[in-house]
């Protein structure tokens, strides 16, 4: 049930160089495309119906299909963006792939820069990992020297310069239009949309922007055809997949595994829940997907079904709390973040996150009344759909979702006048006596 | 302070090698900001002017810019810049409980710095590293499935001046040389990059559990529905 494909040599004790990387059949997949035409490339990637893996499981294939066909103007050169900035609470997968195979993700954004025929490609890496940039940076540099990058690589003809961004600490520049005007030297904001960043993107020339993942998953996809993807995973959700089960699990990390896989499958694999614990609520993408029961436990972890049960796959990071853990606690602190992250350019998001925050900061004293959970749904309500960005309305999946599920526990906090949870039993370290 | 000339003319150096990498010279303001923040430890208002000269800009916009992002200090900061995570999982697997500890035991709040002038602490937010939760960041290298006990030895060593080693990660370097790396610098301390091993425990888990599952080989697999997970609707039967 588990498919180790991007990381099956990630215990390799050096498989972040490129000798590691050629001896895994590393840029065989560049070879490929370069003897391709672009546009068989792009054909080759909505052929293996792969589909973004930043949240929003947009087929990447078609996604490059909408840059500009037809002769470069070249005041209007195409870039490739590749979204490393991985802030969604819960995630985790881009980081360990980037610190183990970077070279996957740069082989990766070479094919896909030479399929969109751009001429600059960036990785917008987010900063706080100062030992990913160390690596990223190596591997394009041993890149250059190889040949892989710069001018006429491969003896190609094709022309392709790839930069390392590190980004300086903001979740909003992850929204891809925010992160476009971060690379360009801005504050962080969201752009309206249309246009759409492949008609006007970075300094307003055609761009694509992609998620880390997503990049990491073309070398294969060209190495091995588009069927051998789609012998992965289900119709509509077709591939292999970096799951990240975190929290109260025994053996927490990193999974992949086929699209469609269940999450008691995964937990099967990763030694269950924490012993002695039930499983009381998870997310199965990051904070921004409403959370998900035990009742879910089957539901195949794909597009699909993940939206049939109320919820997105989003960015596959499975949140995993016990029954030690206060759902109150829990979604106050992820409002307090998107409070915290609001970028302030709409005022749902910016004043509803505001008044969540101190809502919530009352609940969890103990000190709040049925109406407070009234007024929290009205003004998710408000914010869902109205805000300029999906940030505005992540922000409402733990408030409305954990209402759903949970909004016993939500009166027995005004009903005993505090938490009846015990913090320190929901630590790793509980009863270790620290 | 304005920069002696010296300084400066080092800082303009760089300051080109920078521009130059962007196809606009304005994509080169954060990396400048990371490149000035090297050289003092935060942003001064010299490093601001220095970021606006290079660009053409004003300072007004240079710090419109700066104080977007939370990695840019505003106010000398210490040596060692001690980030507990305190986003939900990292919170409630005891990072709180970290965070209390070490607010108490250095008798300092939320990014204020040690007398000495050592460590820094802050609580951030999620840094992508949530299965290794509760995890520590110092000058934004990981250290993994901390206790709180183990944070105050993790602090008392940075002030006894004994970096410990990161989890996963090239020994630690001061808040300073990784401003300059965050620049886009390559950090020229011999074994580096290589430091760290491939991974820790947790990013090796589902492989690990592969292997001990006999999985197969899912590379070198030519089954067409091999690792098909499609499941029969309700209603359909099965
Ligand atoms: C607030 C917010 C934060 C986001 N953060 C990220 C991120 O860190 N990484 C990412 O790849 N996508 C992120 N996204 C999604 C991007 O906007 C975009 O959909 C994605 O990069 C597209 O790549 P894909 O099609 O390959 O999935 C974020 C979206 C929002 C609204
Ligand atoms: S929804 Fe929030 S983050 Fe998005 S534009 Fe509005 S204020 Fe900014
Ligand atoms: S919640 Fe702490 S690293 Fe993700």
């Amino acid at each position: 049930m588990l498919t180790p494909v991007m990381s099956r040599y990630w215990d390799h004790p050096q498989s972040w160089t490129l000798d590691t990387y050629l001896a895994n059949d590393g840029y065989q997949g560049l070879r490929k495309a370069l003897a391709m035409e672009p546009a068989e490339v792009v054909q080759l990637v909505k052929d293996s119906g792969l589909r973004g893996r930043g949240g929003a499981g947009f087929p990447a294939g078609v996604k490059w299909g909408f840059m500009p066909q037809g002769p470069i103007d070249p005041a209007k050169p195409h870039y490739l963006v590749v979204n490393a900035d991985e802030s969604e609470p819960g995630t985790c997968k881009d980081i360990p792939l980037m610190m183990a195979t970077p070279h996957l993700l740069v082989e990766g954004s070479i094919i896909a820069a030479y399929a969109m025929r751009a001429s600059h490609a960036f990785i917008y890496v987010r900063g706080e990992v100062v030992h990913v940039l160390r690596r990223l940076q190596r591997a394009v540099f041993e890149a250059y020297e190889a040949g892989y990058l710069g001018r006429n690589i491969l003896g190609s003809g094709y022309d392709i310069e790839l930069i390392v961004h590190a980004g300086s600490g903001a979740y909003i520049c992850g929204e891809e239009t925010a992160l476009l005007d971060s690379l360009e030297g801005f504050r962080g904001q969201p752009r309206l949309r249309p246009p759409f960043p492949a008609q006007s993107g970075l300094y307003a020339c055609p761009t694509t922007v992609n998620n880390a993942e997503t990049i990491a998953s073309v070398p294969p996809i060209l190495v091995k055809g588009a069927s051998w993807f789609r012998s992965f995973g289900t119709e509509k959700s077709t591939g292999f997949t970096l799951f990240s089960l975190s929290g109260h699990v025994a053996r927490p990390g990193q999974y992949e595994a086929p699209l469609g896989v269940t999450l008691r499958e995964l937990l099967d694999a990763a030694g269950g829940v924490r012993p002695g614990h039930e499983l009381k609520f998870w997310t199965p993408g990051g904070s921004s997907t409403p959370i998900l029961t035990a009742e879910h436990l089957d539901v195949p972890l794909d597009y699909e079904s993940i939206g049939s049960a109320g919820s997105m796959l989003g960015t596959k990071a499975l949140q995993i709390f016990d029954d030690t853990t206060c759902v109150v606690r829990a979604v106050l602190r992820w409002t307090e973040f998107y409070a915290h992250e609001s970028c302030g350019k709409c005022t749902p998001c910016r004043e509803g996150t505001y008044w969540m925050v101190q809502i919530l900061q009352r609940l969890e004293r103990g000190e709040g009344s049925k109406e407070d959970l009234e007024t929290m749904l009205d003004a998710s309500d408000n914010i869902l759909g109205r805000s300029f960005c999906a940030l505005g309305d992540g922000a409402t999946s733990p408030i409305t979702s954990s209402i759903q599920y949970f909004r016993d526990e939500y009166i027995e906090h005004f009903a005993q006048g505090g938490c009846p949870f015990d913090a320190e039993a929901a630590t790793l370290f509980a009863g270790a006596g620290l | 302070m304005p920069y002696d000339p010296e300084v400066r003319e080092r800082l303009e150096r760089d300051a080109k090698q920078i521009i130059a990498r962007y196809p606009q010279p304005r994509s080169a303001l954060q990396p400048l900001l990371h490149l000035v923040q090297a050289e003092e430890g935060y942003l001064s208002q010299d490093g601001i002017g220095f970021c606006a000269d290079q660009l053409g800009l004003t300072r007004a916009e240079v710090t419109a810019v700066a104080t977007f992002y939370t990695m840019y200090k505003r106010r000398p900061s210490g040596a060692y810049h001690v980030g507990v995570c305190t986003n939900t999982l990292c919170a409630i697997m005891g990072g709180d409980a970290i965070f209390a500890q070490l607010k108490e035991h250095l008798g300092i709040e939320h990014e204020e710095t040690t007398e000495d002038g050592a460590v820094t602490l802050e609580h951030i937010e999620c840094n992508a590293a949530c299965d290794y939760a509760p995890v520590v960041m110092v000058n934004w290298e990981f250290f993994d499935q901390v206790t709180p006990q183990s944070s105050v030895q993790l602090v008392d060593d940075l002030r006894a001046g004994n970096p410990p080693t990161p989890s996963r990660g090239a020994s630690l370097c001061t808040f300073k040389e990784v401003s300059r790396i965050l620049a886009g610098f390559p950090d020229e301390r011999f074994g580096a990059v290589d430091a760290g091993g491939p991974a820790g425990e947790a990013t090796l888990a589902g492989l690990r559990a592969a292997r001990e599952s006999g999985a197969g080989d899912p590379w070198n697999s030519t089954e067409p529905d091999a690792y098909r997970m499609d499941r029969p609707t309700e209603g359909e039967g099965g």
